[in-house]
């Protein structure tokens, strides 16, 4: 029995059945054939439970978004005193919570102006692509193949087809896709001086975080202005230290115009996401600051959230444990390709933003599985199923840290058995 | 002006300096001999260095105590340490022939170290010196009155440490050391080892953490002075001991015991040595200054400070350069205070008839604490030596010493500490003097007895010679293999796996960059 106080399920199966026949039969479904068959339930720190109790280590962390851990205590006591006094609030009015989380950001943003803030971060790039548009008085938005920034109106359309088509989301006419890594197609795309920004991943996510190329991005970011667009750094997956630096655009040496984060904000607790604008970009705060509206974007109890989330990045120790980790897996991972090099041939890396590059083009799904088996819970790519996402937390300890790898090489057989089932 | 309710906000620095200490231990560990001994003695050399400026704030910030003397024993607590084992080997392996035996050591991990306010920065620099010397990180948690003169100086022996190698993390300190927040840490399961060296109720908490733990319990030392003592040169000893630092040390004596023969005699020369000898009437008045109406130690007016400074506040005269004050006590018991500890230059002196009285006056004394600690004997005479050791309830009873430092390890061939364990009877799991042996396990590689059978392991050494990354080296980069496909069929270098491409990896970048900069500014000038 499966008791949680407004609710029960008899069995896990239970919850499975209802899940396909009220929730989502696709996405359920896809997992029990991936051999996945996970349903959260006790979670603390980067661990999770399955609801039979089953222990997984948490290195999927949904992107960053539990970047500092699942229920960290530190978080949920932020919100619950919050929750003593405070609420969403009204977007309406000026707000002491927004406030100042909104200086907090930008005493951390450098080159970047005010801080306005949603709930999601599609709800965040709409803005970013929408004040691009008001500075530029242009239309066109380039991004990047296999690029990903969400699922609302205009994020989607900078997106993979096939999230955009199935719902006729796609905008042609408005929106261009070019490689990454590809300065001469990018300066093709905006030679026309039509292009209102370019968005850009600061290493794509969801393509397997390929990681840009020694000089693109400050390249990119000189075409930009070269042609008149702005630069939009998306740092959902990449900010909050998870590069070393608060955000990963500090860590590649690129100055964007505009930028948002997500994810991490939120702890993983209260909704919160942010889109961060320079003074051009942030123009229309100024000439109608009504202009966009979010009743639930930066609700008051998210925001103190926030503040203790960026507090606790701005320890010296934070810093020094995500040092720590990154030099850890740079060495462990290294080592499972020495030993296992007909599985894993290669690694991306830049601190804990890690992709592990399978030798099978769809390694990484089998990887997923392997290591499900063994107790880590690691997404493979949606974009690149080369491409394992490893993702270890910011403030993973060296025990759990060390247990990952043991678990790693633990799993190599099975998942090279798994992907000899795949064929070639 | 505040309208809002309080809300009260946690935060768990705590956990975020013990995590860095657990990554640091873990990297610590795996270091070889000579990179440990190289840490050790960079930190030991820094404190070394430093030992007359922090020897001038802690007296600055506590009021406890003499620089001079301070300087002294933060010099004996830094190098003098590092100097008295840095012949031995901490990290193994060690062979042992005979018993077919291998051994590697295995440190502690993370040590949370208590430091008191008298003596700060001697106790931070010796459980420091003595951590990096075996391989363990440290979280130094000073006496909330000597935090400043502590956090600044153990930032020193940290960035010293991390200079000569040493992860980061391997040397901590709590800036807001709070009651409750120690507590709490002492009590985290990230900590390996609690140091201990405060207070009873400090020491009694670190028991209760529920880890391993060294603490110490208070000294309060009697001395014996035979008739066989140079009487002259045993009064000189006695005072400059009991002088020393203003007698902050544990160790210092508490309590003279004088054998009735030479007790005459003796007291005699404790007055030409510059001791005063107090009437009865300003033994009453001292009484009334050195201890509260609860009966606890005057630490704000008292300790700590000076013989002429104690006598003014009792409000006697005593002659300029007095050094101690010595009060005469009809019967050692426990409800005399003046047969307690006292961290001030008064010295208790009390008649005894032989070696037996003595021990038996020893145990009086220490029935209210003390007990497990620290003894002297001042004489020639061997069996009253034995005598009064064997009945004397303390650990270490240095022989014609000034017993302040003698006890401590300086002096004599106790080790030198500023940790001085009182074992069972102080209720303490340190019986001798804090060393580095108690600071590190060891995993022992046992071969076959049986002579016919081999023994190896010989010219083999695990532990890691090459540094360790530096604290501010580039975060973690791997390019790996671009979308498409690996380059030229090969797999892309890993870091750390496959050779660096010749020169430097960042002049390789560079030239990219470069090449990559060359190429937009021609698509620019074509555009």
């Amino acid at each position: 029995m499966l008791d949680y106080g407004l609710f029960r399920y008899a069995s896990k199966q239970e919850v499975l059945d209802k899940s396909i026949r009220f929730w989502n039969p696709g996405k359920t479904k896809f997992w029990l054939d991936t051999g996945v068959d996970l349903v959260m339930g006790a979670r603390e720190g980067y661990l999770i439970h399955d609801v039979d109790g089953r222990r997984l280590i948490d290195l999927h962390i949904n992107g960053g978004t539990y970047n500092l851990g699942h229920r960290n205590p530190e978080l949920i006591d932020a919100l619950r005193t919050a929750l003593d006094y405070f609420d969403i609030g009204n977007h309406w009015f000026p707000s002491v919570a927004r406030t100042a989380l909104a200086e907090a950001l930008v005493a951390v943003s450098p080159g970047l102006s005010y801080a306005v803030f949603a709930a999601g971060g599609a709800e965040a790039a709409d803005i970013a692509l929408k004040s691009a548009r008001y500075a530029t008085k242009r239309r066109k938005i380039v991004s990047i193949i296999k690029g990903y920034h969400g699922h609302s109106g205009l994020a989607v359309a900078t997106g993979d087809e096939r999230f955009s088509k199935i719902f006729l989301a796609d905008r042609p006419d408005e929106f261009f896709q070019v490689p990454f890594n590809d300065l001469g197609a990018m300066e093709a795309a905006l030679r026309g001086r039509d292009v209102a920004g370019v968005i850009m991943e600061t290493i794509p996510a969801t393509y397997g975080f390929p990681m840009p190329a020694p000089g693109y991005l400050p390249a990119v970011r000189e075409l930009c202005h070269r042609y008149g667009a702005l630069y939009i750094a998306d740092e959902v997956q990449t900010g909050f230290l998870r590069c070393g630096d608060m955000w990963g655009w500090q860590v590649f040496d690129v100055q964007p115009d505009i930028f948002i984060a997500a994810k991490g904000l939120s702890g993983g607790l209260y909704p919160l996401s942010v889109c961060m604008l320079n003074e051009q970009a942030g123009g229309w705060l100024t000439e109608d600051g009504a202009a966009h509206i979010s009743t639930t974007g930066g609700g008051e109890v998210g925001c103190f959230v926030g503040v203790k989330v960026l507090q606790i990045l701005e320890r010296p120790e934070t810093r020094a444990n995500v040092r720590a980790v990154s030099e850890f897996f740079a060495e462990g991972l290294a080592d499972l390709i020495r030993r296992h090099g007909d599985v894993i041939v290669g690694l991306r890396q830049c601190g804990t933003v890690i992709g592990v590059e399978f030798a099978h083009p769809e390694g990484a799904v089998a990887a997923s599985r392997g290591l499900y088996e063994n107790g880590v819970w690691a997404i493979f790519s949606s974009l690149d199923k080369r491409v394992l996402q490893f993702k270890p937390g910011a403030l993973m300890s060296r025990a759990l840290c060390e247990e990952v790898i043991d678990r790693f090489d633990a799993a190599i057989p099975r998942i090279r058995a798994l992907t000899a089932e795949l064929g070639r | 002006m505040r309208t809002d309710p309080d809300l009260c906000f946690s935060d768990d620095r705590a956990g975020a300096l013990l995590e860095r200490a657990r990554w640091a231990a873990g990297a610590f560990a795996t270091l070889d001999r000579d990179a440990t001994l190289r840490i050790a003695r960079a930190v030991a050399e820094a404190g070394f260095g430093a030992a007359l400026k922090y020897a001038e704030r802690a007296v600055r910030e506590t009021g406890f105590g003499v620089v001079e003397h301070k300087r002294q024993k933060n010099e004996l607590c830094s190098r003098g340490i590092l100097e008295a084992y840095a012949g031995h080997d901490f990290v193994g392996p060690l062979a042992d022939g005979g018993r077919k035996i291998v051994r590697l050591a295995r440190p502690a991990g993370v040590i949370l170290a208590l430091t008191p306010s008298t003596n700060p920065i001697a106790t931070l620099f010796s459980k420091t010196v003595l951590a990096m010397l075996t391989r363990n990180a440290i979280v130094l948690c000073p006496h909330p009155r000597a935090k400043d003169c502590s956090a600044d100086a153990a930032d020193l022996l940290m960035r010293t440490a991390r200079d000569a190698g040493a992860p980061d993390g391997v040397i901590q300190v709590v800036r807001e050391p709070a009651l409750p927040f120690v507590e709490a840490v002492m009590q985290d399961a990230r900590v390996d080892l609690v140091l201990a060296t405060g207070g009873p109720a400090m020491v009694a908490a670190a028991y209760r953490s529920g880890h391993p733990a060294f603490g110490v319990g208070p000294g309060n030392a009697p001395v014996f002075v035979h008739e066989s003592a140079d009487l002259a040169a045993a009064a000189q000893r006695i005072v400059a001991s009991k002088s020393f630092d203003n007698s902050i040390l544990c160790t210092n004596e508490s309590v003279v015991l004088a054998h009735e023969p030479i007790a005459d005699r003796l007291l005699a020369a404790f007055r030409s040595g510059k001791a005063h000898v107090c009437t009865p009437e300003e033994a009453g008045r001292l009484r009334g200054v050195l201890w509260n109406a609860d009966g606890g130690f005057n630490v704000e007016g008292a300790l700590g400070k000076d013989a002429p400074t104690i006598a003014r506040l009792a409000g006697f005269p005593v002659p300029a350069g007095t050094l101690v004050l010595l009060v005469p006590i009809d019967r050692v018991q426990p409800e005399d205070p003046f047969a307690r500890e006292k961290l001030a230059p008064v010295l208790g002196f009390a008649r005894v008839a032989d070696a037996a009285r003595a021990g038996a006056a020893a145990r009086a004394m220490t029935r209210h604490g003390g007990r497990g600690h620290s003894a002297g004997f001042h004489g020639s005479d061997e069996a009253a030596l034995m005598a009064f050791a064997a009945a004397v309830p303390a650990l270490r009873v240095a022989v014609d010493m000034p017993l302040s430092q003698g006890a401590a390890g300086f002096g004599t061939h106790l080790g030198p500490t500023m940790t001085v364990g009182t074992g069972f009877a102080g209720g303490s799991a340190l019986g001798g003097n804090l060393r580095p042996e108690d600071l590190v396990d060891w995993a022992e590689i046992a071969f076959a007895a049986e002579a016919s059978l081999p023994a190896g392991l010989a010219g083999l050494d695990p532990w890691r010679a090459a540094p360790l990354p530096a604290a501010d080296a580039p975060i973690p980069f791997s390019q790996g293999n671009p979308p498409g496909g690996p380059v030229g069929g090969r797999r892309a270098p890993v870091p750390g796996l496959d050779p660096a491409p010749p020169g430097d990896v960042e002049m390789l970048r560079a030239e990219i960059r470069q090449l990559v900069l060359e190429e937009l500014r021609a698509a620019l000038r074509a555009a």
